[in-house]
């Protein structure tokens, strides 16, 4: 087994609405990114996987955030770190790319200038001619073609696909143990989104990055990832390798989610889909969160949530009704 | 960049032709008798027809424009009638005055207006930002020639530290520009507040910090360099109403400059010195407006490619 | 929540504000009145709007009655703000003012609010050559810095209140124009408008009942932030010496003629100038909450 990059424990995430009223995002996740790994943290929108991403990398608005438990890099309580040491981690030991890869840059700024500005930012002894060509490797990395072009070009110069390379290229100048990448194909083209992901496996093989991959698209997971977290409402509800996830889905909301994606060879009436939509934070069902949508749910379902058991090695599902356990009554 | 330059340049060029027009046409536009409104209601009819030949006003329009206009490219502006002496000579004493004025003014206003828009932005909701914009919001509604009385009344009057009016020495500057200043501070107070909290909510603010950079260098360089594009817009369309309040401001303080003069031709109906200054005034204000425009265009990339 | 906190909190926030089958006015209400500076702004013009009607009537003295034996009189319990140079009472001077005062800057702001509206109208419906025609002469309007325009008007027409009202709502027209007409072309590129198109409204009828409501928003509120920049234009004016006569109470006059005697008499400028003071911050903070309130993106 390789080193654990990254070690988050009952990580709950707040967000002040009013004079003491806060909501809960993130309710007590946890889970482990190992180092050459890329790990899938799926689930709808509004789940809290982007909230949880950027509690890890502390980038919420600190006055208006409560974020409790515990997040370990490479040993380090991220937490307990002052402003000044986080801000040295970010970019540096670990970095972040995002959904939007055009908005992402500064659009009045060379991306030249959006480069050097990490590379000299986590390096300070090094010379301009050195910087420079550190950006002008961070661009061949990510496979762009001319990269002294490229340096001196504005973000509204360059394609959406051009652009999510750059933020790759900066993410990774100062080549960080751990890569999170929120989102980063959803606003591509589907033959971009393609060769990103194929350029994130290849950045992971060559430098052992880990990689924390966030997205609500399974097809992405299934093709990069080789473990999967699924998240609902704030809570991680199965987490497994990717292959066993798929083909042995315990918890209702996964076997859902699976089901409800499309399949060549397969033909359906109709597409199934999981009724109900995801509850507001602000008025959480007591219990199992996603009861209300269960075919499954028992009233115990109604009173406690239900906390993480193994099921198989490896593989972790928050529901005391997961199908093998189903099956096994069954019988 | 240089060809954007040039562009603007050559885009002012039918607009300040048809300006020059409006404002040829000024004196014609005056009810009744120009000459007889010149001259003044004492003066004889031989007075009155000397004024008509002298300026032209029984010549056809076209040569008139064009007597006007090359007159006023070979620095002929006309007569003074109220002071007897040529327009250029009552001008260039006070021209230094007024633009020295208008410079302090708008000075210690951006200046001030861009730090508390700033501060304001970066500590949204707390109470540095609801007094600064309770400041900033009643500053917008002062009248400035008030404010420059009272400012008179507090540090002239009763404090006997500064003079009420001249410019015997640099004090004399300093109610003026702040009597003149404060609106605009105001304004851009708030127009930087909320172009900052728009650019600080951007995806590559959040970029910015996600690689490391410590906030003040977040805001500075990321969110205000993108924010000081409105600024500067705003900024150029300020100047215009800074020029109307020299013309207030500087009738409150006695100052001996361009807008003063506007106002006392305007009594004496000095038609000729209220054109050449109407002229100067929007020139001065599109010049403005386009090194503004250029400097728009340094900042702003994605304008210069269009 | 595949954004920061700021919007993850806006749109859970949005999310808490879904309406409950509300009517947009009573939405409108109840999202206005949270906006306390707002709301005292909305008082304090209903304040001076009846003030203003029933102001001449209600004066403790005859603003224009002299009393020679209370020249320039400090305020007192006799004459709450004093006296000016012929023993008249600021105080009823200025509460008789109001109609006068007020009515001025209001009547610019709507006969030039108007005649904006119709240009932007024109402009953005018609587009082409019109479009371009009415926008030229908008820039050669903004040509003149701030109310140099106005200035220059009542300088061709010559003083008087009316002359000032006219300056004022010239200066007004440009930009209504260019608001107008920006808002027509956001709106004409919506479908509704296009529909009423496609089954054969006329341009008039597309352009007053299709078109011009949709740029009713953005209209209020620059019209009640435009009010207070007309009472301070035409005060300024009248400051000047361009507007009311010496025997009119208005405030922009009471408050010019009082400077003369303002090392001994500064009560004639502090009360003026207090109130035309007061009156543009209630308009600004009125028009800035109807802005929070109808239009976010104005911001």
């Amino acid at each position: 087994m390789s080193e654990t990059l990254l070690e988050v424990k009952d990580l709950r995430t707040q967000f002040k609405r009013g004079k003491k009223d806060w909501i809960t995002a993130v309710n007590g996740v946890s889970f482990n990114v190992n180092a050459g790994e890329i790990v899938g943290l799926v689930g709808e929108s509004g789940c809290g996987k982007s909230v949880t991403s950027l509690s890890v990398m502390r980038l919420h608005n600190e006055r208006l955030t409560k974020i409790s438990g515990s997040i370990k890099f490479g040993g380090k309580e991220v937490l307990d770190l002052t402003t000044s040491e986080m801000q040295s981690m970010r970019g540096n030991e670990m970095s972040m790319i995002f959904q939007e890869p055009m908005s992402a840059l500064d659009p009045i700024m060379r991306i030249e200038d959006q480069l050097a500005e990490a590379i000299s930012l986590h390096n300070s002894n090094m010379s301009k001619a050195e910087i420079h060509e550190r950006c002008v490797n961070s661009l061949k990395l990510v496979g762009i073609p001319e990269p002294e072009m490229t340096l001196r070009n504005y973000p509204h110069e360059l394609s959406g696909g051009m652009c999510q390379r750059v933020m790759i290229a900066m993410a990774m100048s100062c080549e960080p143990k751990l890569l999170i990448a929120d989102e980063p194909t959803t606003a591509l083209d589907v033959t971009i989104q393609a060769q990103i992901l194929a350029l994130m496996e290849d950045i992971r093989n060559r430098r052992n990055t880990g990689i924390l991959l966030i997205t609500h698209d399974l097809g992405v997971v299934a093709e990069t990832c080789s473990r999967v977290i699924v998240m609902y409402a704030g809570n991680i509800v199965e987490e497994a390798p990717v292959k066993e996830l798929f083909a042995n889905p315990q918890h209702p909301y996964t076997e859902g989610l699976i089901a409800s994606v499309p399949r060549l060879g397969k033909r359906l009436h109709r597409l199934p889909s999981i009724p109900g939509s995801v509850p507001d934070l602000s008025v959480m069902p007591e219990g199992c969160r996603f009861a209300p949508r269960c075919k499954y749910a028992q009233d115990s379902c109604k009173q406690k949530l239900p906390e993480l058991q193994t099921v198989a090695e490896g593989h972790r599902c928050a529901c005391p009704f997961y199908r093998n356990a189903r099956e096994g009554a069954q019988q | 960049m240089g060809k954007y330059t040039v562009k603007r340049i050559i885009n002012m060029i039918p607009l300040l032709f048809v300006i020059s027009i409006i404002i040829f046409l000024f004196i014609h536009l005056i009810p009744g008798d120009p000459a007889r409104q010149i001259a003044g209601p004492t003066a004889t009819i031989g007075e009155v027809d000397e004024i008509r030949n002298q300026l032209g006003l029984n010549q056809p329009l076209v040569p008139q424009y064009i007597k006007w206009i090359t007159g006023i490219f070979t620095g002929n502006f006309g007569v003074s009638y109220a002071n007897k002496t040529t327009v250029i000579a009552l001008l260039a004493p006070r021209l230094p005055i007024t633009i020295y004025l208008t410079i302090c003014s708008i000075t210690w206003s951006a200046i001030m207006g861009i730090i508390i828009g700033v501060l304001a932005a970066v500590n949204r909701g707390r109470a540095f930002d609801l007094i600064g914009m309770v400041i900033a919001i009643a500053g917008i509604s002062l009248p400035n020639f008030w404010l420059g009385l009272q400012l008179m009344q507090i540090f002239a009057v009763n404090l006997r530290i500064l003079p009420t009016g001249g410019l015997e020495s640099w004090k004399g500057y300093i109610l003026p520009s702040i009597a003149m200043g404060a609106g605009i501070m105001c304004i851009l107070a708030r127009v930087t507040r909320s172009s900052m909290i728009e650019n600080l909510g951007k995806d590559y603010i959040r970029t910015a910090r996600a690689k490391g950079l410590p906030e003040h260098r977040v805001i500075m360089r990321h969110a205000f360099k993108n924010s000081s594009i409105d600024v500067i817009t705003v900024t150029a369309l300020q100047i215009g109403a800074l020029i109307a309040g020299s013309v207030v401001v500087e009738s409150v303080f006695s100052i001996p400059g361009l807008g003063r003069l506007l106002v006392d031709s305007i009594g004496f109906r000095d038609y000729e010195v209220v054109q050449a200054l109407i002229l100067f005034f929007s020139l001065e204000y599109m010049v403005i407006n386009l090194l503004a425009d250029i400097l728009y265009g340094i900042i702003n990339p994605r304008v210069r490619y269009e | 929540m595949s954004d920061t906190t700021a919007n993850a909190a806006s749109a859970t926030r949005e999310a808490e504000e879904l309406p409950k089958a509300q009517s947009p006015v009573r939405q409108f209400v109840k999202k206005f009145l949270r906006r306390k500076t707002a709301v005292i702004g909305f008082l304090f013009i209903v304040f001076i709007l009846i003030l203003a009607v029933i102001g001449p009537n209600i004066t403790p003295y005859d603003p224009n009655a002299y009393d020679y034996s209370a020249i320039l009189a400090g305020p007192s319990a006799r004459h709450l703000w004093g006296t000016d140079e012929f023993g008249r009472d600021v105080f009823s001077r200025i509460l008789a003012g109001t109609q006068l005062s007020l009515g001025t800057a209001l009547t610019a702001s709507i006969i030039g609010t108007a005649a904006g509206v119709v240009f932007g109208l024109i402009a953005g419906f018609f587009g082409g050559i019109v479009d371009s025609l009415i926008m030229r002469v908008c820039d050669v309007m903004f040509a003149f810095p701030g109310i140099l325009l106005a200035i220059a008007i009542v300088a061709i027409i010559g003083p008087g209140i009316t002359n000032i009202m006219i300056g004022v709502a010239v200066f007004t027209v440009p930009s209504f124009a260019r608001i107008i007409r920006g808002a027509v072309l956001e709106v004409r590129g919506e479908l509704y408008v296009e529909v009423a198109q496609s089954i054969g409204c006329s341009s008039a009828r597309t352009m007053f009942v299709h078109i011009f409501p949709g740029t009713m928003q953005a209209l209020i509120v620059n019209f009640t932030m435009n009010i207070g920049g007309a009472i301070l234009s035409a005060s300024s004016l009248s400051f000047l010496g361009f507007g009311a006569s010496v025997t009119q109470a208005e405030w922009g006059a009471i408050l010019s003629q009082g400077r003369n005697y303002l090392a001994i008499a500064p009560h004639l400028v502090l009360f003026p100038g207090l109130v035309i003071f007061l009156t543009v911050l209630a308009f600004n903070l009125f028009g800035d909450g109807l802005r929070d309130t109808l239009d976010p993106r104005l911001n």
